[in-house]
């Protein structure tokens, strides 16, 4: 059995010109201990794919699926409680605007230890010896005083690492990552990136790693899904991909990358992958 | 040698901070002492993260900023515009593209009025003669003239990159300042709009200053690279250079803390996870 378990997702959103497919049919599935990444450009689907995953897409979307299994359970026909008591706790997710994310109103103690107190059911001293212990763990230093700071205080990377420890206060069991890496400078990255990959060898969740930069994809993924347009155009183990991609818009992204560059000028995805021809899934 | 476009000797530049009624006042140093040399039709990158003051930099070399003390000079003329004040002329010769095209264009201007806008300002132009020069430039960049009478909300961000370039090409600049002009762009609209800005530093022999964090876009695009650090410029030589031979403890770290995207490090890195 499958951690997370997909099949024939479709998300479509009411609009003034008629319905618009976001997703259009896409099955994946990640295991435990299994990091798989979701590749796709803007509008290709991969963060409303994983919100409708976690229920957070606005009133105006129509999800339906074959199946949507978490564990074993069936995330389609849940009641809205029933899913707040999954979400968050044993489904964590982290945005891409660390900085936004957070409640400014809040002290960031406040807001770790509100899972925790939502979730968990600690009484205060338990939540917050959990919270100095998760702070820790996020590679924060001097945890005790940052408790009591708000999110302006800090800086981005930082605050990202507070959404980490947000999301991984009640053990999840997966974890879905939306770009958490974009807004941030490259030396922030690789130490957010490490983070993430130690926590996950260490606890042994599954990860669903949303981005559309191919370097990450490279450093964190086991395996991986390319979407485009809200289609699934190709899935395989990180290494296949890269070395050896099967589907046409894959080898276009590939291609585009400025350091794979050979000649004196890029190629564009369009002089490889030509959506009428390729369009369809692979065959 | 050919001849220099942008010369900066010495830069500096303090930003005066605070200062309340109970407190004093803070200097920050956001550019200290960096000096560099563009020659005519190169492409100097800048390179560094949030804070190190690159836009500071950029500020400067736009003649948006005056410099705290040392000179700049473009196209060796000596630049001082706390005292001279800025002509159109100036003006005329250094344009810039910004980082974000959904920030940078006025949602309620039509493309062709934001094209002939350069014109409006610094030149004596009639309308028809704007109108005609903005239309040629739409061409240019690869756009259609049906788009000429669109607002920004109806384009792409590739698009609307284009039309920002587009924009600061209007009044035939020398030197060209981009702040990350395509970080905030996808990877198959980031390539076409590398290629537009090979394609017209070609034609219209253009001096670039590319500011950016992405190390891989600079290595392709770059013919000098200076990298900053708080101010500082810790490392500046040819591409070649910098990337075989890097010196400075932080563009060393720079380097490793780039994504690789090769299969070798790929196979390395499930090695390591497997043991």
């Amino acid at each position: 059995m499958h951690l997370l378990e997909i099949e024939n997702l479709v998300v479509e959103f009411e609009t003034a010109a008629g319905p618009f497919r976001a997703v259009d049919g896409v099955s994946l599935h990640v295991d435990e201990g299994e990091v798989l990444a979701i590749v796709g450009e803007s509008g290709s689907g991969k963060s409303v794919s994983m919100l409708a995953v976690m229920g957070l897409l606005p009133w105006t979307a129509k999800v339906s699926a074959d199946a949507m299994r978490f564990a074993g359970r069936d995330l389609l026909s849940l009641t809205a409680s029933q899913r707040r008591k999954i979400i968050g706790k044993d489904i964590a997710m982290i945005f891409q605007e660390p900085v936004a994310s957070l409640n400014p109103c809040f002290t960031v103690g406040f807001q770790i230890e509100e899972v925790l107190r939502v979730h968990m059911g600690l009484d205060g001293k338990a939540r917050r010896a959990r919270a100095i212990e998760l702070l820790n763990d996020v590679g924060i230093p001097d945890p005790e005083q940052r408790l009591g700071v708000f999110p302006h205080q800090m800086s981005g990377g930082q605050c990202q690492r507070v959404m980490i420890a947000i999301a991984i206060a009640c053990n999840p069991k997966l974890l879905i990552a939306d770009e958490p890496t974009t807004a941030l400078d490259v030396t922030i990255q690789k130490q957010i990136l490490d983070l993430l990959m130690n926590l996950q060898i260490e606890t042994g969740m599954g990860m669903i790693m949303i981005t559309h930069n191919m370097g990450v994809v490279a450093e964190t993924a086991d395996r991986v899904v390319v979407q485009y347009k809200g289609r699934k155009m190709e899935e395989a183990d990180v290494l296949s991909l890269f070395e050896a991609p099967k589907h046409n818009y894959t080898k276009a992204l590939l291609a585009a990358l400025p350091d794979r560059a050979t000649g004196d000028r890029l190629p564009t995805i369009s002089s490889i992958f030509n959506e009428d021809v390729d369009g369809g899934a692979p065959a | 040698m050919s001849e220099v476009v942008l010369e900066g000797r010495n830069l500096v530049r303090d930003y005066h901070v605070g200062g309340g009624l109970f407190s004093s006042g803070r200097v920050v140093h956001a550019v200290k002492n960096v000096s560099f040399k563009v020659e005519k039709g190169k492409t100097l990158a800048i390179v560094g993260e949030s804070g190190c003051g690159k836009s500071t930099l950029a500020r400067i070399i736009t003649m948006i900023d005056a410099p705290t003390s040392g000179d700049l000079l473009i196209d060796g003329d000596k630049v001082d515009i706390v005292k001279d004040g800025l002509t159109p002329e100036m003006r005329r010769k250094v344009q810039i593209v910004f980082q974000n095209p959904y920030g940078s264009l006025n949602p309620r201007q039509k493309i062709g009025d934001v094209l002939g806008e350069p014109l409006l300002v610094n030149t004596a132009m009639p309308a028809a003669e704007r109108r005609d020069r903005a239309m040629q430039m739409l061409l240019k960049v690869g756009l259609g003239p049906e788009h000429f009478s669109r607002y920004p909300h109806m384009f792409s961000g590739g698009q609307r990159q284009r039309i920002a370039i587009a924009r600061a090409l209007m009044l035939n600049p020398r030197l060209l300042v981009l702040d990350e002009p395509v970080s905030a762009l996808d990877l198959s609209v980031q390539a076409q709009v590398l290629n537009l800005l090979a394609d017209l530093q070609d034609e219209f022999d253009l001096t670039y200053v590319f500011i950016s964090h992405d190390l891989s876009v600079v290595r392709y695009i770059a013919d000098d690279v200076m990298v900053m650090y708080f101010g500082e410029a810790v490392e500046y030589g040819s591409r070649e250079r910098v990337f075989s031979d890097p010196r400075h403890d932080y563009t060393k770290t720079l380097f490793a803390a780039t994504p690789r995207a090769d299969v070798e490090s790929i196979k390395a890195r499930l090695a390591r996870r497997a043991a």
